[in-house]
């Protein structure tokens, strides 16, 4: 029993030092199927170093502290050894082996989820992609790109725009995540709105399964219905059902004429007319739309190296709208016309267009910038919810209203275009109270209006638990089916996604 | 409100007219090309904007006319006719007038941008000519010395800081050595360095208002300046690029590439 506890307690929000998680109910605990995992030997470990180099095998317990963090420093792995492999053939035999041996394995990629999906829960061996950063090929006549998982988002960015292209997504984590992690957890991003989910524009996966066999279906193909579309397993499933080796993706053109707009609006209710009115005047060429809540915007200047506030006066809201195209008068026109009427209508009360490149970054760091801010500003409560946009900003308040009383400061910013909240609660240091406030209760409040508890971040360590607030037990039952079909010993990534892992 | 080098007696300080050119350059972050003929940069659907040193150069005098030192901010450009756009940007900053230069300046030099200013000056007669030091395509960093001599008008260049009282200016200048200040009588050029200032994002109602403020439009022929280029551009090409740096493993080894492949030692 003591050890089906162990196993149980595993999958809860481990929060910071001090804090002791909730208490899982009985019932929870005897339907977890604790897998029986072996510990490394060294045979083990000269194993590992006869199918990599040297330095690619990484016991040193200062170098594995890096590997053992995740980046908000809440989540702490106990891994005593990093694999870093620098081909696919080399994925696969770890993989086979560690099957064979029933040792279980967490992949890594840039290590930027905020779920604790990257780093070992015990002491899992970290099977990191950074040593496979190759962009392979960049095809500019048919507009795709092929890459190891290990390239560095930033580093495919500067890739393909040498040829006139862009990645189909933008994140705040852009200089460390790598594509591999992006395809894995179906990252969303902040161009999300203009060129849809990694679902739709990754057109192939090289990815390793747990015994090691190698699915190569890295083809760079727009169409091709032939048979299940494997490479839609892998997406989103948060190194649970194989390990991405490599991508390829279709890549939208680099458009030559990009323009921000930051708006100071006077309510949601008029954040929603914005929005909508951006989509009626800006149609194709509207590529973001971001927004912030003034509570958002104050920790970020007082917490965020470099930041400036782009106006001088202040609103409740703040909305960052992006167009990108082809032609720049004929998008300066249409991005004109929208903002003369909506200072004429009211809702925006005041507003700035970035003068050039600079100034665009400017803003962007204020929007990007908050995530990093709140990691300084002290401990912090993280969610990321999907919910219908009427009722999107009411969590935001109704979170204020529980916490009122406490020492806590609750910021709502997010992907308003895609009705996707980033609700964050700030408190100086981690605090049972407050977390138990939260939890479960906002992911009640998201199940009572169908919203989704994990619109882009992923399960990871954090949420698998509450996957029936947004699944059905049908679906959770077949998502349990496919990862045993999968990963029958269960070692890629245990303990994360799904509940009772 | 006449220039006040021509009087010696006490003037009225809050009436200074200050003249600012702004620049439409290749905007800062975009990755310049070269053209595969070699005979200039990429420049079709490149994005431009203002110069970053001339935005920091308006930036100042509206932060002048804010403090009530200045009472008029006017914007030169000389440029085709998107110039305009440059200069619109300005007055939402909060110039209050603007000239247009029109001339495709491609073709031009500091010496006719200078002798160009030379003869707005001549018209407009303001107190304070503030220019960025050069222009980021350029990178010439001669138009301010120029039009100081032609006008000879003392100059302050690279100013960090820029105080104004009874006709002069006291500019402290970013220089080799560290920072220098002097002391130049009004009028005078300056130009910007960029520690001078940050300059303010435009609010959209100013955008709005800028649309209404005057902008006057003319020609080197109707200054009365010839423009005809002294310079012949030749051939434009990248530098060469640089070489991949390598790891060596031993001091001995650093040596013997030092001697015998850097032939520096």
């Amino acid at each position: 029993m003591a050890s089906l506890l162990r196993q149980a307690s595993c999958g809860t929000v481990r929060a910071f030092a001090g804090c002791t998680g909730p208490r899982l109910p009985l019932r929870r605990l005897l339907s977890t199927s604790a897998p029986s995992f072996n510990k490394l030997t060294d045979d083990d470990l000269a194993f590992f170093r006869s199918v990599l180099k040297e330095n690619d095998v990484i016991t040193d317990t200062e170098s594995l502290k890096t590997y053992n963090t995740d980046w908000m420093n809440k989540y702490h792995g106990k891994s005593t050894v990093a694999l870093r492999p620098r081909s696919t053939e080399q994925v696969s035999k770890i993989l086979k082996h560690c099957n064979d041996r029933r040792i279980p394995v967490v992949p890594q990629g840039g290590n930027t989820g905020l779920v604790g999906g990257s780093v070992a829960v015990e002491d899992e061996v970290v099977l990191t992609l950074a040593g496979m950063d190759k962009v392979l090929a960049v095809d500019e006549f048919a507009g795709t790109a092929t890459c190891q998982a290990g390239v560095v988002l930033q580093q495919l960015q500067e890739a393909v725009e040498a040829k006139g292209y862009t990645v189909p997504l933008d994140l705040g984590a852009k200089g460390s995540c790598h594509i591999g992690g992006n395809v894995a957890t179906n990252a969303g991003g902040l161009r999300f709105l203009r060129y849809g989910s990694l679902h739709g524009t990754v057109l192939g996966i090289e990815a390793v399964l747990a015994d090691g066999t190698i699915i190569d279906n890295l083809n760079t193909l727009k169409k091709d219905n032939t048979g299940y579309d494997l490479k839609q397993l892998f997406i989103g499933s948060e190194g649970t059902l194989g390990i991405v080796t490599g991508v390829a993706l279709a890549l939208p053109k680099l458009p030559s004429s990009v323009q921000l707009a930051y708006l100071a609006v006077d309510s949601y209710e008029s954040v929603l007319t914005v929005f909508k009115e951006a989509k009626g005047h800006l149609a194709e060429i509207l590529s973001a739309v971001e927004f912030l809540d003034d509570q958002a915007l104050d920790l970020t200047l007082e917490h965020l190296h470099g930041a400036r506030n782009p106006l001088e006066s202040r609103a409740p809201f703040y909305m960052l709208i992006e167009v990108s195209g082809s032609n720049e008068e004929h998008d300066a026109e249409k991005l004109n016309g929208f903002l003369e009427a909506m200072m004429e209508g009211g809702q925006v009360t005041d507003g700035t267009l970035a003068a050039d490149t600079v100034q665009m970054q400017g803003i962007w760091r204020i929007r990007e910038g908050i995530t990093e801010a709140l990691s300084k500003a002290g401990a912090v409560y993280k969610y990321d919810i999907s919910l219908p946009l009427p009722q999107l900003y009411d969590l935001v308040e109704d979170t204020r209203t529980r916490l009122d009383g406490e020492e806590a400061t609750v910021v709502g910013y997010g992907h308003i275009g895609d009705g996707n909240l980033h609700l964050n609660i700030s408190t100086p240091k981690a605090s049972d109270a407050v977390f138990n406030k939260i939890e479960p209760w906002v992911f009640e409040w998201t199940r009572e209006k169908r919203g989704s508890i994990s619109a882009e971040h992923g399960l990871g360590a954090m949420k698998g638990k509450y996957l029936n607030m947004s699944k059905s037990d049908e679906s959770i039952k077949l998502m349990k089916q496919l990862k045993t079909v999968m990963d029958p010993n269960g070692i890629l990534n245990p303990y994360k996604v799904l509940p009772g892992n | 409100f006449h220039s006040l080098s021509t009087r010696g007696s006490i003037i009225d300080m809050s009436g200074l007219r200050i003249l600012v050119g702004v620049k439409r350059v290749i905007d800062y972050g975009v990755k310049v090309r070269v053209k595969p003929d070699k005979s200039g940069v990429v420049m079709d659907n490149v994005k431009m904007s203002i110069n970053p040193f001339c935005e920091i150069a308006v930036e100042e005098a509206v932060r002048l006319k804010e403090a009530g030192v200045a009472s008029e901010v006017l914007a030169v450009s000389i440029g085709p006719a998107k110039a305009l756009d440059t200069i619109r940007h300005a007055l939402a900053m909060g110039a209050d007038r603007g000239i247009h230069i029109e001339h495709d300046s491609l073709g031009l030099a500091p010496l006719q941008v200078a002798k160009l200013f030379k003869a707005v000056c001549d018209k407009e007669t303001p107190d304070m000519v503030i220019l960025g030091k050069q222009a980021i395509d350029g990178d010439f960093n001669q138009t301010g010395q120029m039009l100081s001599a032609l006008t000879g008008w003392p100059q302050a260049t690279f100013a960090s800081e820029v105080k104004v009282a009874d006709g002069a200016a006291e500019v402290t200048r970013e220089v080799d050595g560290g920072l220098e200040t002097v002391g130049v009588k009004l009028p005078a050029v300056i130009t910007t360095d960029l520690r001078l200032n940050e300059p303010r994002y435009a609010t959209l109602p100013n955008i709005m208002k800028a649309k209404k403020k005057k902008v006057e439009k003319t020609t080197p022929a109707d200054l009365g300046v010839d423009v005809a280029p002294r310079v012949e551009v030749i051939k434009v090409e990248e530098p060469p690029t640089r070489k991949a740096g390598i790891t060596v493993g031993s001091v001995d080894e650093l040596m013997d590439k030092l001697v015998n492949e850097a032939k520096v030692l």
